[in-house]
């Protein structure tokens, strides 16, 4: 590592010692804000760790069609990989807090937008926030983007009602919901209470029939859900984008370039140059595992289930669902909160948004000071500005109209997917994949398609600019 | 600022994306080297550090040799050769 820049250690000083003073001074004020400083401090490290290993999902596929680099695909197979047997632990031993998501062709739908989104947008949700943490402003304005969408998407009515289905329609109305959410007016309510709630809602571990809690994780979950078809991924990546570069380097050291145990060594090489992303994906499989045991001990520990129920021991109501909830994932999550905040200051600004299922029924939309899931994005920025500071990479950078055009652009779709996917590259697919949720893979399979066509049209701009701005006349390809 | 991709001397290139976010480094490094020939070196300047990983990735599968780094006030200055054939 460089020697670290005096004005980076003070930094690195200032946020550490801030979140630690925030967590110390509410835990004196009362206990029950240990739960929100479980979330600050596994936020921070997943920002610790996401900026080490500059780990985005965006990046993934994206560099993967774009300029043939495998390097993200591989370490987040591999990480899912190894969150996944963490996981398996957490659930055969009855400690998760993951609930399995409704699968179906929307899902696919919703992560194809999302995906289109990412690559526009220069970064992935979690990738956005840590690099937000790097000074970046167009990362800035990516959350911003995705926050103000989807706090527009969940509430849209009005004209939008006329696009819905009669069957959704009458699904919806047939839920019985609480007087306090119009089902009636709302799109996303009748997606959600006519279409998504009647999808089957499955994971692998429950597919494979098998009794023991443990066989069920690791067998059905891990082996089935995860290690298996990430496998298949790696070896189209391998295939595809690898193997080429590979037997053309062992040419060249005149070693063998054929037969099966080179393939191997190839595939095993591709592997083991995702080092950097695999070491952080390891860590991040670590944490993201001892956050649900942490959340669900200190759920025990207060007797409670959500954290609605503290607030309200606490003096708290305003912003609680109408089943006295709010957002309490009890893991890792990204774009829920992303959603509440804004929501919030609507909601303060008169608009009301709580006769919606989003808000009103499930979230709710707490001040962001006693929101946890937004502990946990606040100080997953810290987390990666102390590690970007740490390495001499932290830098402001304003973005300029260009880069603003497509950070706006990018975020909002990825708004609207993550809104339709009941989550983004982290909620929908990283964690649900690692927990063995078939809903997980269709999400990535959308995801992975939306990256494919977001790089088909960001190479074409690019393509158009450059021929613009390069001041010389280049050597066609064809006289060489 | 705008992207910049000039030629400084006869088989020498500068191509500027300092400010640009991801992926626009690592695509523009990528469209400079294919508009290049074979032992032209490209400096490149950039400030986005996940394209660092990126770009030296992108050269070690293309077989183009990185042969100057440098890193300054979170500014990258990177210099390529972009390889010979065969």
């Amino acid at each position: 590592m460089d020697a670290i820049e005096r004005r980076n250690q003070a930094g690195v000083f200032v946020i550490v010692g801030f979140l630690s003073l925030i967590s110390v001074a509410t835990y004196l004020w009362n206990e029950y804000y240990i739960y929100l400083s479980a979330y600050l401090w596994f936020g921070f490290i997943y920002g610790m760790c996401l900026q080490y290993g500059r780990f985005c999902f965006s990046s993934a596929f994206r560099d993967l069609f774009a300029v043939g680099v495998p390097r993200m695909a591989v370490g987040i197979m591999i990480a899912m990989v190894l969150f996944g047997f963490v996981s398996a632990f957490v659930t055969a031993t009855g400690m998760s807090t993951f609930h399995a998501a409704p699968y179906g062709s929307h899902a696919v739908i919703a992560g194809l937008i999302f995906g289109v989104g990412m690559v526009f947008a220069g970064g992935c949700a979690s990738g956005s926030l840590y690099k937000t943490g790097e000074g970046n402003g167009s990362a800035m304005l990516v959350v911003l983007s995705i926050s103000v969408t989807q706090a527009i998407f969940v509430d849209i009515g009005g004209w939008f009602n006329k696009l819905v289905p009669r069957s959704w329609y009458d699904s919806a109305m047939a839920k019985g919901l609480p007087a306090k959410i119009n089902v009636a007016d709302g799109w996303m309510d009748q997606y959600l209470a006519g279409y998504v709630w009647d999808q089957p809602v499955t994971t692998f571990g429950e597919l494979s029939k098998i009794s023991n809690p443990f066989l069920a994780a690791y067998v059905g979950n891990v082996l089935v859900g995860i290690a298996l078809p990430a496998a298949l991924i790696l070896a189209w990546i391998y295939v595809v984008w690898a193997r080429k570069a590979f037997l053309k380097k062992r040419t060249k050291e005149g070693r063998a370039a054929k037969g099966i145990a080179t393939e191997f060594a190839g595939y095993w090489n591709m592997i083991r140059a995702s080092k950097r992303t695999a070491v952080a994906g390891l860590f991040l499989g670590i944490a993201a595992g001892l956050h649900m045991l942490v959340m669900k001990g200190l759920q025990v520990k207060f007797g409670v289930q959500n954290f609605g129920e503290l607030m309200t021991r606490m003096g708290f109501t305003f912003g609680l669902s109408a089943q006295g909830t709010v957002f309490d994932p009890g893991y890792w999550y990204v774009t829920t909160q992303e959603a509440q905040w804004v929501g919030w200051v609507f909601n303060r600004l008169g608009w009301n948004n709580m006769d919606n299922i989003f808000f009103g029924l499930n979230n709710g939309i707490p001040n962001p000071l006693i929101n946890p899931a937004d502990w946990m994005s606040l100080a997953l920025i810290g987390g990666a500005a102390v590690m970007a500071l740490l390495h001499n990479e932290f830098k402001w950078k304003a973005p300029t109209r260009e880069l603003a055009m497509w950070a706006i652009l990018g975020g909002a779709l990825m708004g609207i997917g993550s809104r339709l996917g009941l989550g983004c590259n982290i909620g929908a697919f990283f964690v649900r994949v690692s927990e063995g949720d078939v809903s997980g893979w269709l999400f990535g399979i959308g995801m992975i398609g939306g990256a494919y066509l977001g790089v088909k049209l960001l190479s074409w701009w690019t393509e158009r600019k450059m021929a613009k701005e390069a001041a010389f006349e280049a050597v066609p390809q064809t006289q060489r | 600022m705008a992207m910049k991709f000039e030629k400084k001397a006869e088989g020498s290139f500068l191509l500027d994306v300092t400010g640009y976010v991801c992926p626009h480094p690592q695509l523009y490094t990528k469209k400079a080297l294919e508009k290049m020939q074979e032992g032209d070196t490209l400096e490149i300047l950039f400030d986005n550090p996940s394209s660092a990983e990126s770009i030296a990735a992108m050269c070690d599968t293309a077989g183009n040799e990185i042969i100057e780094r440098v890193m300054e006030k979170g500014t990258y200055r990177w210099k390529i050769k972009k390889a010979e054939a065969g």
